[in-house]
């Protein structure tokens, strides 16, 4: 009798279930309980997020998934933020759109990171998705301001457009008008990538002051200060406010009406922009700044006096981008201040210096890691670094989920003992035992790896460069991360040894990295033979690997696994390692 | 304050020296699915970094412009020989891991700003360089070079298979001798143009270096033939500029 019941439970019963079930994760799970649950699961699972456009194509994502909503895809390595990605490698989105628009009309939202957008695909996409409500497009390139026109022409329903630090050609500021007098959905705009090209003021105010549901607002550079008290006042909603330039001749008229049109955002909980910033104007934010959950000064270049004087009337803050310029003193006033912080990510200012430019030192991120209990996720750049400071930070803050660290200087040992940073950085693993995400740098041997294949056990992502000694370090990653998914290295000594023997093991991650390391075209091609379900993708720019000899290492290799076969749209400096030599393909 | 930090691992002692790598020293053995231990009891051995394969970084494109049979041993990749010299700042492609948007708008900022106290340096100025012939892009950083001869050096590294003319060890002297200028543009080699800001195309090497990074806007590798129509104006501008 029992045994009946669960066999005459309706289908619908059981997709309203699932329906509460968000999750990538868990759905996964769920889809993996038998038969039926996978076909309930199918039909009724509304956001996809694949990490990796090329581990699977659009066809066999809505031959599962026929009634997908949500898509969210990433393109290209993350070493390609860097540089290290030469123009053109792929990541294209137009096989998507046009695949998604023959099959999902219904499509609400895109969400893409480091992919090759084209104003064909945004005309595209405009055209084909009625309902279409949310773009985002973090990190990409390809499309210019006439794309941005379409979808503002065409989208009726859209609710937010975020163009995250994309490259775009700015072609004309005059897009903003293409949004029709009867739009009025807006819910969140971030245009801060777009060029000093004007973008049209008018057109932009008019916008704010007919989308009443306007909760996020991030302007360009473009926009001057002067502006702003007009925007705030016609959007006193806001939730985030992104300036443009803040900087203008200090007069008292202009302060004031400033500072009037803060204090009446009574919602406002993250700023962020600040470019060129005159200090004098600041205190017109402090009325908000006691709710200011969220700060980005990463392009205010002001000095370390003027950032303790801002963060100290932020008690509330749990995020905080900023330059090197606010100094160890301004971390420790941070300290004291801001007990709720979560975040923290300090920039150089001063990249390519050949000197430190700043008193910014390791003792600033010991002082946070002490006084802030709630810190997870720390981004530190600096000039200098000491396993007993590291060994600090990992005691005080076991509670980290990210740590990337950057010493500016490749190959840069402790600088009062002179040893590598091994110990440090195994103190970090091994009490943050929660710790997804680790960037490593300085001068580091064999034993860090030792240590975090040891310890490192829920790590999903490791950045690794200049760093090791020999195969043996790449092996104890690969043998015991056992939570591994992305793997990025850049000029080790890591050849083929350690590669071929962990080969299954890159089955279970999505993508390996490994670009000036020691990995030879032979072994690249071994690899693409014995396993069918990895992509193995040589780089090089010196022209086709087999006109040099099999052991001469490769310039980059990127692997990652797929359902899709090897892609169609290499690039001429990419070869991908196939099961038959003669797949291999020559220039 | 001792820095004790254990590896216990199940009773086995994991110094350095007795780290396994589970494969045997003479045969790859590949780690397929279903593997899960690649063997273990192996007698294990730690690579000396001296035993890692010596690569040697081939600096110059302009010598080699066929390649040598006997060369091709040589590997294409930066020796990391010891590990406490560190590469030279300047001549590290991405990095420190700074993302060129950020580079960029920082670059544009600082020199506006008020409170900046040294420009040149510091700054990032990111380019687009295409070449005829080449199926690629490529983006440069002209503030990580000092001198034409560098930025010459880097863009022959970029694009090896192809030979770049030479910009000339006296830089930007070459180009305010016609008579070179014009053996230059005659030959098959190809000659570096730029861009600038108000939308011409120059030689590069026209200019001072200082000014090149300020108004460069894009870099074209073309053929010395096609590029002869920019001579007469790269000296019209030089006079003017001079």
């Amino acid at each position: 009798m029992q045994k009946k019941m669960a066999y005459s439970f309706p289908d619908e019963v059981l997709e309203h279930v699932f329906s509460f079930i968000q999750s990538d994760k868990d759905r996964n799970a769920v889809s993996m309980v038998c038969k039926s649950w996978y076909e309930i699961e199918r039909w009724c699972r509304r956001k996809i997020f694949i990490g990796n456009c090329y581990a699977v194509s659009p066809r066999i994502m809505i031959r599962r998934f026929p009634e997908i909503r949500s898509v969210e895809l990433k393109g290209k390595p993350h070493f390609a933020d860097f540089n290290l990605v030469p123009e053109g490698w792929g990541g294209y989105i137009l096989p998507w759109i046009v695949e998604m628009a023959g099959a999902y009309p219904w499509l609400e939202e895109i969400r893409l990171k480091r992919m090759v957008v084209t104003d064909e695909s945004l005309e595209l996409i405009a055209k084909s998705f009625k309902n279409f409500k949310v773009l985002v497009l973090s990190f990409c390139e390809g499309f210019s301001t006439d794309g941005l026109a379409a979808i503002a022409a065409s989208c009726k329903n859209l609710k937010e457009l975020d163009l995250r630090e994309s490259e775009v050609d700015d072609l004309s500021g005059h897009w903003l008008s293409h949004f029709p007098e009867t739009y009025t959905s807006l819910v969140s705009l971030n245009i801060s990538c777009l060029g000093s090209d004007e973008v049209s003021f008018s057109a932009l105010e008019r916008l704010v002051g007919r989308c009443p549901n306007l909760r996020t607002l991030q302007l360009n550079r473009a926009v001057p200060l002067d502006k702003i008290a007009t925007i705030l006042r016609r959007a006193p909603q806001l939730v985030e406010f992104g300036t443009g330039t803040y900087a203008a001749e200090l007069r008292p008229d202009v302060f004031s009406n400033l500072a009037g049109a803060f204090s009446s955002c009574k919602e406002l909980r993250s700023l962020s922009g600040f470019w060129d910033v005159v200090p004098a104007y600041l205190p017109a934010i402090y009325s908000v700044c006691s709710r200011i959950s969220s700060l980005n000064l990463s392009y205010a270049t002001i000095q370390s006096h003027d950032l303790i004087k801002l963060v100290c009337h932020c008690p509330s803050l749990q995020r905080l981008l900023v330059l090197d310029y606010i100094e160890d003193s301004g971390l420790e006033a941070l300290a004291s201040s801001c007990k709720d912080l979560q975040e923290l990510r300090v920039f150089p200012s001063d990249p390519f210096g050949a000197e430190p430019n700043v008193s910014l030192t390791e003792q600033g991120l010991v002082a946070v890691s002490l006084g802030c209990p709630k810190l997870q996720s720390v981004l530190y750049f600096c000039h200098q670094m000491t396993n007993s400071a590291l060994v600090n930070i990992a005691q005080n803050r076991p509670n980290l989920t990210r740590f990337r660290l950057c010493i500016i200087a490749p190959r840069k040992p402790d600088y009062v003992t002179l040893e590598p940073l091994d110990v440090g950085f195994g103190a970090i693993v091994q009490h943050c035992k929660d710790l997804r995400r680790l960037s490593l740098s300085g001068l580091l041997t064999d034993r860090v790896f030792e240590y975090i294949g040891t310890y490192a056990k829920k790590l999903e992502m490791l950045s690794v460069a200049f760093a090791g000694d020999s195969d043996l370090g790449l092996h104890h990653v690969l043998s015991g991360c056992e939570s591994l998914r992305k793997l990025e290295i850049r000029d080790c000594s890591f050849g083929d040894k350690a590669l071929l023997a962990n080969a299954a093991k890159l089955e279970t991650m999505r993508s390996l990295w490994m670009s000036s390391c020691s990995v030879s075209f032979g072994a690249c091609k071994l690899l693409g033979q014995k396993m069918p379900r990895l992509n193995v993708e040589v780089i090089d720019e010196r022209g086709p690997p087999d006109s040099r000899p099999e052991s001469c290492p490769v310039e980059k290799l990127y692997i990652y696994r797929s359902v899709a076969g090897p892609r169609f749209d290499m690039p001429p400096f990419v070869w991908t390692m196939d099961d038959e030599d003669s797949a291999l393909r020559l220039s | 304050m001792g820095v004790g930090l254990k590896l216990g691992k199940g009773g086995g002692d994991v110094g350095g020296e007795k780290a396994k790598m589970g494969f045997e020293e003479t045969e790859l053995r590949l780690g397929l699915p279903g593997n899960i231990r690649a063997g273990e009891g192996e007698v294990a051995r730690k690579r000396g970094f001296s035993e890692t394969v010596d690569l040697k970084l081939n600096l110059s494109s302009k010598e080699s412009s066929g390649v040598d049979p006997n060369e091709k041993e040589k590997n294409l990749l930066p020796c990391a020989t010891d590990p406490a010299k560190p590469p030279a700042k300047a001549q590290v492609v991405g990095w420190p891991p700074v993302r060129s948007f950020r580079k960029n708008m920082f670059a544009t900022q600082k020199s506006s700003s008020e409170e900046s106290e040294k420009g040149g340096a510091g700054n990032a100025a990111f380019v687009k360089v295409s070449m005829d012939g080449a199926p690629y892009l490529r983006k440069v950083d002209l503030r990580m070079y000092k001198t034409y001869l560098e930025l010459s050096d880097a863009l022959a590294k970029m694009f090896s298979s192809f030979t770049i003319g030479n910009c000339g060890s006296q830089g930007v002297k070459d180009f305010m001798n016609e008579s070179k200028l014009m053996d230059l543009l005659n030959g098959s080699d190809y000659v570096p143009t730029y861009e600038d800001k108000d939308g011409d195309w120059m030689l590069v090497g026209d200019v001072p270096w200082d000014m090149f990074v300020e108004s460069c806007k894009r870099l074209r590798i073309m053929k010395g033939t096609e590029a002869i129509g920019l001579a007469p104006r790269a000296m019209e501008k030089c006079k003017n500029r001079s």
